[in-house]
């Protein structure tokens, strides 16, 4: 009990006085979690339309491999990332093994089959004549497209929500493909495991209640532009 | 309703903007050193156990050598039993371990050359106060004869780490197979596997450094120490550059070299002493194994 109340006390120490190294490691979670986040969301909507739009064979099996992959365990994804990164794995010549760049990647391919299961259900659930009334209205296929996915704002903005949940609170992948250098590629959770690890748990407890309050911040913005203009269109 | 709606898209991809450019600066800012300093290759890769990590000693070494150097140096702490492993593979520019058999196996592969002594501390066998298995001021071989018959806990790191070989080694000499329900591989660094042992009243082999560091949160006490068998010795090695062209060689014999050099010998016997009133590790430049009858 102790411990968690004087770990409290050293999060709101370390917040209130800006303690550097804290704000550099929030702000650098923040960055990569947030750029892999963007990217998956380039990735999963486009493939969550696509295949509430279309009708082919062998759809099944391809929204089963994508379930799938939205239960896909970090560490297994940390573990073939490194293999491909690696000096001497297929993709060593890009030398970014141990940098942002393989942390992003390694957190993009967890979240991408999130968003996109999670934005197929979502434009699932809008009325399948809705399309054709709005082509048939005039609308461009880009336009439609659009529309759609501004009709289904919040069950979307909930696959963004859950991507970004996923990533920010991974700590197998991070681990193997950043390294958890100082300063380059720690994260709030690979430096809570360290933390631990060196015995310190106030700190490990300080950025705890760092990493919640950077995962809070992050969704309620989301929630709140998933209910703004809600009123409006019912 | 319209303008309301397509105001608050607005929103949405002005805010995706600027975390793209945030993103982009922080990139930048990223590459920008890169460029300006001195190294032609600036990144060191180095692997190393957790318990240069989790005592601190790397917080110290590591900004004397980048701040004297220019180079940077990436940390990847793991257990030597993966440092070395990565070094095998090349993946590694220079591996700092303590596991001084495995060191051999890999520099007679020739995956590492100029194998160099750091320095030196001792590992010690911790436990619970009441020590169940009356081990105190035994010597190592028989306090683990003693864990085994009282089938009291031991926690092993179990993860090929410096420590684990040490542990496994130890218990050969002691004549005993560990085996059965007491004794536990717990598959983590010092740091953990001393939090796990102090959880359950068990026993466990540790390094002198991450024991003193750590001893702030752990009801546990040194029950066997000085036996000259539990002498813990560190080397730097470089990864072979003629075998793995890939490695920043260049660094690595920078990092090597700081750590022998009279700078880095001097950080290494301080520190700790401030803290803990002793140092964790005792500097060992220029010696080799001999004059530790090895």
């Amino acid at each position: 009990m102790d411990s968690i109340f004087s770990g409290l006390l050293q999060a709101l120490y370390l917040l209130v006085n800006g303690d550097a190294e804290v704000y550099e490691v929030a702000i650098l979670t923040i960055k990569v979690s947030g750029f892999a986040t963007l990217l998956s969301v380039s990735i999963g909507i486009p493939v969550g339309l696509w295949l509430a739009l279309k009708e082919f064979p062998g759809k099944r099996f391809f929204l089963s491999l994508i379930n799938f992959g939205m239960g896909l365990p970090p560490v297994v994804v940390g573990l073939f990332v490194s293999l491909f990164l690696w000096r001497y794995g297929p993709l060593g010549m890009l030398g970014i093994m141990y940098t942002v760049w393989a942390m992003i990647i390694a957190q993009a391919v967890i979240a991408s089959p999130i968003v996109a299961g999670l934005s197929f259900a979502a434009l699932s659930g809008l009325n399948p004549k809705l399309r054709l009334q709005l082509l048939s209205l005039g609308a461009t296929e880009w336009q439609a497209n659009w529309l759609l996915i501004k009709e289904a704002k919040l069950g979307l903005l909930a696959a963004v929500m859950a991507g970004f949940g996923g990533v920010v609170s991974e700590v197998g992948a991070s681990m193997m493909v950043g390294g958890n250098i100082k300063g380059q590629t720690r994260v709030l959770t690979t430096a809570t495991v360290m933390e631990v690890g060196k015995g310190n748990y106030d700190i490990a407890l300080a950025l705890s209640f760092v990493l919640l309050i950077v995962v809070y911040g992050i969704v309620a913005l989301l929630t709140y532009m998933q209910n703004s203009g809600k009123r409006d269109s019912v | 309703m319209n303008k309301k709606n397509s105001r608050n898209l607005l929103a949405v991809l002005l805010i995706g903007l600027m975390i793209v450019g945030l993103v982009g600066c922080g990139a930048k800012q990223d590459k920008a050193p890169q460029e300006s300093a001195k190294p032609v290759v600036q990144d060191v890769i180095l692997a190393t156990t957790t318990s240069t990590q989790d005592s601190g000693l790397l917080d110290v070494l590591i900004p004397a050598f980048e701040k004297k150097t220019g180079y940077k140096v990436k940390t990847i702490a793991v257990g030597t039993g993966q440092a070395l492993a990565m070094g095998e593979k090349g993946e590694a520019d220079v591996l700092l371990v303590h596991a001084p058999d495995a060191e051999k196996k890999v520099v007679a592969s020739g995956a590492a050359i100029n194998r160099l002594m750091v320095m030196h501390n001792d590992f010690i066998i911790v436990g619970a106060v009441d020590d169940v298995a009356k081990t105190k001021g035994q010597t190592v071989a028989a306090a683990m004869e003693a864990i085994a018959k009282a089938q009291a806990p031991f926690l092993s790191r179990g993860d090929k780490s410096g420590t684990h070989q040490m542990e496994q080694k130890l218990w050969k000499q002691a004549g005993v197979v560990p085996s059965g329900s007491w004794y536990q591989e717990v598959g983590a660094g010092m740091g953990q596997t001393l939090n796990i042992a102090n959880e359950k009243k068990g026993y466990t082999l540790t390094d002198r450094a991450t024991f003193l560091a750590q001893k702030k949160n752990l009801a546990l006490e040194i029950l066997v120490e000085g036996d000259a068998k539990l002498l813990n010795i560190y080397h730097v090695m470089e990864v072979n550059p003629e075998k793995f062209a890939k490695v920043n060689n260049a660094g690595a014999k920078a990092f090597s070299a700081f750590l022998v050099s009279s700078e880095g010998q001097a950080l290494i016997s301080t520190f700790g002493k401030d803290k803990y009133g002793q140092a964790l590790f005792f500097a060992d430049a220029g010696k080799t194994e001999k004059d530790f009858g090895l």
